[in-house]
């Protein structure tokens, strides 16, 4: 066929816009880049000026960011030469190694309530959304909107209750309250996405089922559940990005045992002022996951942030 | 064991049998099935916003939780009103908004409308720009502060790199004016993507035809371009604009990070100050009732503009 269209862009059309595109695309890199650049810099190479381009390449940052360290005296530095290359590297600064510090931790807590937050969100989501996509359920319409609308609500608006009720049953500052509000707020999402991708599973596929005899709870999981993996998947990374990345309940719910990573690298200090490459370090690892996810999800990408309200 | 059941049933349709050995009808399945959902909803967002209403008439503080509460009507709300401060905030907020949402308007459907171009390794780039919009405000402001360093920061290097001038001549968090630009270029930074993405949606939503008759008609580009392409893209773009401006009239993590609300109080957002109330000063009515005015706020506007945008869908 020949391929002529007169809504084709010319070539020199196409050159122009890739070139445009992407110089803006470097220019979002920029910070990333730099950002994870300075990671694997030494403490005077991040603060040189002008920024150093070419540097050598130091693990100082991170052996920063999961170690606390304390100042020795000579003799005891004498008497106690570094066994392993970072306690090298932190012996190079007349200190040694205390005991590893609490980004570990809260890396963990973030871990812990990401996953058991994107479980428990995607489980109730995905029988909520099977019925609202197969059942006459009243006021279907309705109840779909409720969901939607409690994900509208500020954050702060609700927080102070919800740190007064958890407060009055002893949730506060555990990782089952911070799971169980990250899942009520990541249900909006969950359930309107994966209405959307059951919706487009045909209904012949269960009736061939029930005719062979499966009981509708059978159809639904030898069934429904395969067909609809790929979207129970990209459901499940955008929920866990959210509650990786939440940050206003992180920070006005937690202070020590449930504490998650966003509220605690900004917290990462040096023994003289700001340590960068450590803080750096801390974004890096924290960031990687989600980058990522992104490269992966990308077709879904759309479909996702605005829950399904604009289909690609 | 099913397959008898099956046999003794013969004269029963195969989807009646299924579901009567199962002993449950299709709806109690689906009670079943979303109950918990709308139960979980319930505890912990609906119940704790009839709480913040009632709180938001009474003088409760909750660092002190034994102290008598006292019912006091409406005097939040008045006091609120009248304060002049909380009406240098909302100044602030609608700077931040106006600003952030005509240059990621901007910004994002020139993108689109390159990519829409479909030249060699669109796939690419596009997930590049995307990148920023999926990481975390909170670590996002927090590296900005970094970048933003007059003396070793990147970005006033590179801007005194193409101006010629002296980068420790002006720093972006400290200086009251340029503060809340700070701000305002982390944001669209972030979130240009995000109005990128729902207008390249748009685009592409344009049947080739409709160009294709318009060229019959002798239509120049650039006419083409203000009656097909933009009143097309309209209807996604304002929906953009619907979800970015409720997200950043309730911006808190990245600010929080970045500036803090201040030099002064030049970046104090709402949100910030509420916490501030809220979280600091440990008024929990005050700050109750502020939330309460917030949210009516951003429901109000909202409710107009999606009037507005149905508006247009309609033409």
């Amino acid at each position: 066929m020949s391929s002529y269209s007169i809504t084709e862009p010319s070539a020199k059309q196409k050159w122009i816009a890739g070139a445009l595109v992407s110089i803006y695309a470097l220019i979002t890199l920029m910070p990333l880049l730099w950002i994870i650049a300075t990671g694997f810099k030494s403490g005077a190479d991040s603060i040189a000026y002008p920024p150093k381009i070419a540097f050598e390449p130091s693990l100082e940052g991170y052996v920063n960011l999961f170690t606390t360290q304390t100042r020795q005296t000579q003799d005891y530095m004498e008497a106690n030469p570094p066994q392993t290359w970072y306690e090298q590297i932190v012996h190079a600064k007349g200190m040694v190694i205390a005991g590893p510090s609490r980004f570990g931790e809260r890396f963990l807590n973030s871990t812990i309530i990401g996953f058991g937050s994107t479980f428990l969100s995607v489980f109730l989501g995905t029988l909520a959304a099977y019925a609202f996509s197969r059942y006459p359920v009243p006021l279907k319409d309705d109840l779909l909107f409720f969901i939607l609308s409690t994900r509208m609500m500020p954050p702060i608006a609700v927080a102070i209750p919800i740190f007064l009720m958890f407060r009055a049953v002893g949730l506060s500052d555990t990782h089952a309250g911070m799971i169980l509000l990250y899942t009520a707020v990541n249900l909006s999402l969950s359930v309107w996405l994966l209405k959307g991708f059951i919706d487009e599973i045909p209904r012949e596929y269960e009736e061939a089922a029930l005719i062979d005899g499966y009981t509708r709870f059978q159809a639904f999981y030898k069934v429904v559940l395969p067909q609809a993996a790929t979207g129970i998947a990209s459901t499940a990374i955008f929920c866990l990005i959210f509650a990786w990345n939440e940050y206003a309940f992180a920070v006005l719910l937690t202070s020590g045992t449930a504490q998650t990573a966003p509220p605690f690298i900004p917290t990462i200090i040096g023994v003289a002022g700001q340590d960068w490459p450590a803080m750096a370090a801390g974004a890096t690892i924290f960031l990687l996951p989600v980058m990522v996810f992104t490269i992966l999800l990308r077709r879904h990408l759309l479909r996702g942030i605005t829950f399904g309200a604009v289909r690609k | 064991m099913v397959k008898g059941v099956i046999e003794r049933t013969a004269d029963m349709t195969p989807v009646a049998v299924a579901r009567k050995i199962r002993g449950l009808s299709d709806r109690a399945i689906a009670w079943i099935f979303i109950t918990p959902t709308i139960m979980l909803l319930l505890a912990i967002n609906i119940f704790p916003l009839f709480w913040t209403i009632w709180l938001s008439f009474t003088n409760y503080r909750a660092n002190r939780p034994n102290a008598e509460v006292k019912w006091i009507g409406l005097r939040n709300y008045e006091r609120i009103l009248t304060d002049s401060d909380i009406w240098l905030t909302m100044q602030a907020t609608a700077h931040f908004l106006v600003w952030t949402l005509v240059l990621q308007v901007l910004i994002g459907f020139a993108l689109a409308w390159l990519i829409n171009r479909k030249f060699k390794g669109n796939d690419l780039w596009t997930t590049i720009i995307v990148l920023p919009m999926m990481l975390s405000p909170a670590v996002v402001g927090n590296f900005w502060t970094f970048l933003y360093q007059p003396q070793i920061g990147l970005f006033n290097y590179v801007i005194a790199f193409f101006t010629q001038s002296d980068p420790t001549s002006f720093s972006m968090i400290g200086d009251v004016d340029l503060a809340p630009w700070s701000i305002i270029i982390v944001d669209t930074w972030m979130w240009t993507p995000f109005v990128m993405l729902i207008c390249l949606a748009g685009l592409r939503s344009i049947p080739d035809y409709i160009y294709e008759a318009a060229e019959c008609d002798r239509a120049t580009k650039w006419r083409q371009f203000w009656t097909i392409t933009v009143p097309m893209v309209l209807p996604f773009l304002m929906l953009a604009v619907l979800f970015r401006g409720i997200e950043n009239f309730k911006m808190f993590d990245l600010v929080v990070q970045l500036t803090g609300g201040g030099p002064g109080s030049t970046t104090e957002l709402t949100s910030i100050n509420l916490k501030r109330e809220a979280f600091e000063k440990w008024r929990t009515g005050y700050s109750s009732a502020y939330a309460i005015i917030l949210f009516v706020t951003v429901f109000g506007l909202a409710s107009i503009y999606v009037k507005a945008l149905n508006k247009v869908k309609e033409r």
